[in-house]
Parts: C-alpha cells; structure tokens; sequence
C-alpha cells in the first residue's frame, strides 16, 4: 500500500467520513449514468468526473452556502458536493420534468438557484465572466461571498479566461478561480495546444496569487481551498488554483481514447482519489472497513433511489415547450 | 434636444432611481462615451457605477450577466454594434439562454445598449447592421430608438424587463434634433407606431432608416401618393398586430431595412405579412435593403451602399402607380 499526502490527516474524523463520503457518491452517481448511458435513458453528452472527485469535493467543501458556483459542462460531481438533491440531478440527465432544470438543461446544464449554483456551462470558458460578474454585484453590494468558477486547462486557451483573469484582478473582484488540469482538452494534451504550460504563471501575469494543489489528494485540495476562500472572503481579490488531477474515462461517451496509452491511465488510476484517501484514513486508523462498507451501502442505495426516482418522474409535456424563454411578467 | 442627449437623461434619470444601476463599457466614464452619450455621467454618479472597461467585450458583457444575476441592473454600452459580435458568445449562449436552459430559475435583467449603423465613413469594422441577428434570438428582445421621446424613455422600458435586451443607437441619429413630447406608455415602448398616416402604402422603418423613409414620404405626398410610415420601434417582439393592420388598410407594403437583404430582417416582415395580408395586398411586399457588400469608406460608394431617400421614393411610387413603361 503506498500512502500520498500529508500524514497522518490533519482533518477532523468527521470531516474525513463527509470528504469520503462526497467523493463516493460522485463516484457511484457517475457509474450509474454510465450503465443508464448504455441503457439509452441517458442520452447526448455525457462527461463523466470519475477520477476527479476530489477536486470539486475538497473545493466546495470549503464554501458556505451563500458563495456562488460556476461549473463547467463536467460538473454532475459538483452539482452533488454542493446539495442537489441526487434525485433531481439524476432525474435531468433523464430529461425528466422532475429535473434540477426540468429537463431542459440535461448533463451539460445542472442548475440550482436556490443553492446558487450557476451550472453547468458547456462553453469553454464560458463560465469566467459570469463569475466576474457575480463577484461584481457582490462587491458592489458589500456582500462578503465567494463566487468558485471551475474550468478546464483547455479554456486557459480561450480569450475569456484572459479576459476575465484581468478584469477579475483589476476589479478585484472575490472569485476562486479553480483550473481543474486533467492534462487534456478533450484529446488535446496541454503540451501540445499551450506555449506556457505552468499555468500558475499565467495566474501571476495578472498579477493574481496562484497555487498548484495535488487534485488528486482530497486534503491537500481541501486545505489549500480552505486558505483561498478566506483570502478571497477577507476582500483581497481573486486567486487562482490550479488542481492537478486526471480523468479516468473517455472526455465524452464517444471517444475512442486515441490519444494516449493506457499504461498512463493505468499509472494515474494508482493514484486514484478515493482509495487513496481510504488507505489513507484506515492507517491511521480513522476509518475501518466496516466503516467504508457501510458508507459505501448508504451511497450505492442513494444512488439507486435517484435512478428509481428518474425513472418512474414524469416528462414535461410538450404544450409547456415554450415556458422559460421569457419571465413570465414581462411586459411584452 | 437631441437624441444623444435623450438618451443621456434616460441613463441619468436611471442611475438615480436605481441604485443597482451601473453603466459598463469602453470609454464611458473619463472618455465621456465614444459618442458622448455618457458625458458627465462619471462626474455624477462615480467610477464604481459608470465603469470603464477594458477593450474585453466578451468578459464585460458576460460580466454584465453575472452581475444582473447578483442583483444588480447593469447596462452594457458596447461602443459599436461590430464589436458586439466579440460579445455574441456570452449574448446568445448565456443571457439568451439562461432562463430556458435553467428551467425558469434565473432570469437576466441585463440591459446591452450598442452604436449601429452606417453613414459616417468608418469602414466595413465600423458601419453594420445586425439588427435581424439580434432579433433572431429567443431569450432576447430588441429595441431601436429612432426619435427623441424613444431615445429618453426605452431605457426605461428596456431596464424594467426581467430579461435581456438590446437597444440598438443609430449613429446617424445621435446629433438629430427633436421635440420631447410627453412620457408614453411603457407598453408603448414595445409597439410599432404610426408615424405618418396615410392610405396608399405602408412604408414600414425603424431605426436609422426612420427620418429618410419619413422624408421619401414627404416627396410622395408632392406626387400625390399618401403614404404611411410605421415606426417598428421593437423587433423582438414583433408587434404583428399593427403592422398587419397598416398593411391591411394600405394594401401595399414596402421594408426599407439599412442591412444586406439576403436573410435579413426585412425578409422575415415580408414573410409575417404574406402569411397574414397576403389577399389583401394589391402588390407583392417590396424591400429596399443595403447593398451586399461590406461597407466601403469612399463617401460615394457608401452612400450607394445604403438605402437613401430617393430609392425608397422610386420603389414606393412603382409599387403604387406601377413601374414606368
């Protein structure tokens, strides 16, 4: 057994289990649609986290319930971390009225606005300039809330990561900037699409403290979230971090994986977040296999139920096609 | 007053109604706006609310969204309508889609004003027409000042709609003189309107085209041909209603869009009304549009390039009394 990270956990028990526990159930949820995929009850993209689950955990984790999140079209994991109910997120990628976006939205497009998440953004880097906006309002409005916004390394490429980055740092407005660096942009790796590939240093043209986390150590995430959020809550501009991780699966349920080896997926999946950190709490003797096993039960049926649940919900009928194109008390 | 300055008042009068308002964009604040619409407006109101802009149209106009989002009434003033495609991204694939995409939990009181238009020799950067590819947007409305009392009170209108919409400012109209008549009906805003009645034709322009479709009308009138002139005002919403009527009582109908005609938004009036006048017109509806070429810099190039007053007279006075022999 090889042991990564900081040891022993310098994390309450408690927090340990409900870290643990987050990512399990991102885990579970992402097999489930997965099986369902092949089912064809879900059907268009489907990104899957698996892989990456210690990244959103450790991240959102950190938040209070009045921060903000801005995600990315890969953000089922998030969408869980941050309490939307399993049900409900299931029920969307079933296209069900039931939906967390009443099935208009799907997999790419979770919403939640009474636990602001603000999806679900399935334009590369689409999502950076609404967080800079919701930071905005909130500085505007002496509000002391964090807005997280996830991204890819592959948006770093896009001009609205630059162009947000600098009015984020010249506004200094409160974001967390979180780059989740899983090394390829769909099957472009970042070597071969990015002149600088230290992408903190980019964080530092503007002038902006960054930090690059081992994303696949849920603590290490968690505590170097933990630092930024209070440095960005505390009023002193926006941070960068980078997490390092991988994904295990293919970007989409349609890639044929032609880019790189296994014995590198292999390699990563040795480093795999989440039984790495079990590893990691039974050392220590935080956790026993009866605890996992029983962790692992209340997931797998939670999970279950959110199927269930999806299943049996009802489809939108097709006379309310065209509700939510405008707010209903509109004038026009 | 001018329309430059009635749209500055309708800003003002927001500003201080509204602490929520902000203005964002390119040169509003020390500038004084790249058309003095914003002029002193920074003096008043502070940098934090009349807020200059990097040159990052994509990430203010997104910026835009997630600060309407938050609470606040941003307006976005994108220096001209060319610019704006760099924003096209946050306008369509966000604020447009938001709401739907959501399932009704958010919407996005953004307001995104914009220069339009053609007729100063800025170029083919400088010079488009985009109305139709706003106004093709579900989620958007599209609203075109073209007189005074407009240019004061659609702003209003424009920010007390829970959604996003964009107001399209006519270069040629900024220095254009008028009388402030009194404060129409919000609801009005979004309505065409009768500018100039009459019983021959329908002469249907919004926008920058308004005061040389106005002036055509006056030389029908010397040949005896009483056309009407319908103001569109909204082109998102489109208000059917009225066109259809003026259309239905004239029994012709002439567009004159300032954009390329091929899939423009002249051809999608012309479309509305054959589907709902088509046995009450006398003639085939007709289009004066812009020539499709990228706008040149020579004046007279430019000028041929555009819809002017003559080729709305000549078309209009074919289309009633027949094309000359």
């Amino acid at each position: 057994m090889t042991l990564h990270g900081l040891y022993p956990v310098p994390l309450p028990r408690d927090e340990c289990t409900d870290l643990l526990r987050q990512m399990l159930r991102i885990r579970r949820f992402e097999e489930a649609c997965a099986q369902w995929y092949g089912l064809q009850k879900i059907r268009g993209f489907l990104h899957l986290y698996i892989g990456e689950e210690a990244v959103a955990t450790g991240v959102i984790r950190a938040l209070a319930d009045e921060d903000a999140i801005v995600a990315t079209y890969r953000e089922h994991g998030h969408a869980l971390v941050r309490g939307i109910p399993a049900n409900s997120v299931m029920a969307e990628m079933f296209g069900k009225v039931t939906g967390c976006s009443r099935g208009r939205g799907g997999s790419m497009h979770l919403f939640d606005a009474t636990r602001r998440f603000y999806g679900g953004n399935a334009i590369v880097g689409g999502g950076l300039p609404l967080a800079a906006g919701l930071a905005l309002a909130d500085r505007m409005q002496h509000r002391a809330r964090v807005t997280a916004c996830f991204f890819g390394e592959g948006a770093v490429a896009e001009g609205a990561f630059h162009e947000s980055m600098n009015l984020a740092a010249l506004w200094k407005l409160p974001v967390l900037f979180c780059c989740e660096n899983n090394d390829y942009a769909m099957g472009t790796s970042l070597e071969r699409s990015q002149s600088q590939t230290d992408l903190c240093a980019r964080a530092a043209s503007y002038g902006m403290p960054a930090e690059a986390v081992d994303g696949m150590d849920v603590v290490a995430v968690a505590l170097a979230a933990r630092a930024a959020v209070a440095a960005v809550r505390a009023g002193t501009g926006p941070r960068f971090l980078e997490l390092r991780t991988y994904r295990f699966r293919a970007h989409s349920m349609f890639d044929p994986e032609l880019y790189r080896d296994k014995s590198e997926v292999a390699l990563w999946r040795e480093r795999g977040p989440l039984h790495t950190f079990s590893d990691r709490l039974k050392a220590q003797a935080s956790l026993t296999e009866e605890d996992f096993l029983a962790i692992d039960a209340a997931v797998t049926a939670e999970i279950r139920d959110a199927v269930e649940f999806a299943e049996r919900s009802p489809l939108e009928p097709v006379e309310d096609l065209l509700r939510d194109v405008h707010t209903p008390s509109a004038v026009p | 007053m001018t329309i430059r300055e009635a749209l500055r008042e309708g800003l003002r009068e927001a500003l201080a109604g509204d602490p929520r308002v902000l203005l964002i964009g390119e040169d509003v604040g020390r500038y004084g706006g790249s058309y003095a619409v914003s002029k002193g407006l920074l003096e008043e109101f502070g940098p934090d609310r009349i807020r200059d802009a990097p040159l990052s149209e994509l990430a203010f106009t997104g910026a835009g969204i997630g600060a309407a989002l938050g609470g606040l009434r941003p307006i976005i003033e994108i220096m001209t309508v060319n610019f704006s495609l760099l924003a096209l991204d946050q306008l369509v694939n966000t604020a447009a889609a938001l709401r739907h995409m959501s399932g009704g939990q958010f919407s996005v009181p953004l307001v995104v004003r914009m220069t339009t238009g053609a007729g100063r020799q800025l170029g083919a950067q400088h010079s488009h027409c985009f109305d139709g590819w706003y106004a093709h947007v579900p989620g958007l409305k599209v609203l075109v000042p073209a007189t005074v009392t407009d240019a004061r009170y659609m702003l209003g209108a424009a920010l007390a709609d829970p959604d996003p919409v964009v107001v399209l400012e006519h270069a040629q109209l900024y220095n254009q003189s008028g009388a402030l008549t009194g404060r129409p009906e919000p609801a009005e805003m979004w309505r065409a309107t009768v500018r100039r009645p009459g019983r021959d034709i329908s002469l249907i322009a919004w926008g920058g085209m308004l005061p040389r479709t106005l002036a055509a009308a006056d030389s029908l009138a010397e040949t005896g041909i009483d056309a009407e002139v319908i103001d569109l005002r909204s082109l998102r919403p489109l208000d059917d209603e009225r066109l259809l009527a003026s259309v239905r009582r004239a029994r012709r109908a002439l567009v004159v869009d300032e954009a390329w005609r091929t899939a423009g938004f002249a051809a999608e009036i012309s479309a509305r009304l054959m589907e709902g006048a088509l046995y009450e017109l006398d003639a085939p509806v007709a289009r004066v549009c812009g020539a499709e070429v990228p706008m040149p810099y020579a004046a007279h190039l430019e000028n041929a390039a555009l819809p002017q007053t003559a080729d709305i007279f000549r078309v209009a006075r074919e289309l009633v009394r027949g094309a000359p022999a």
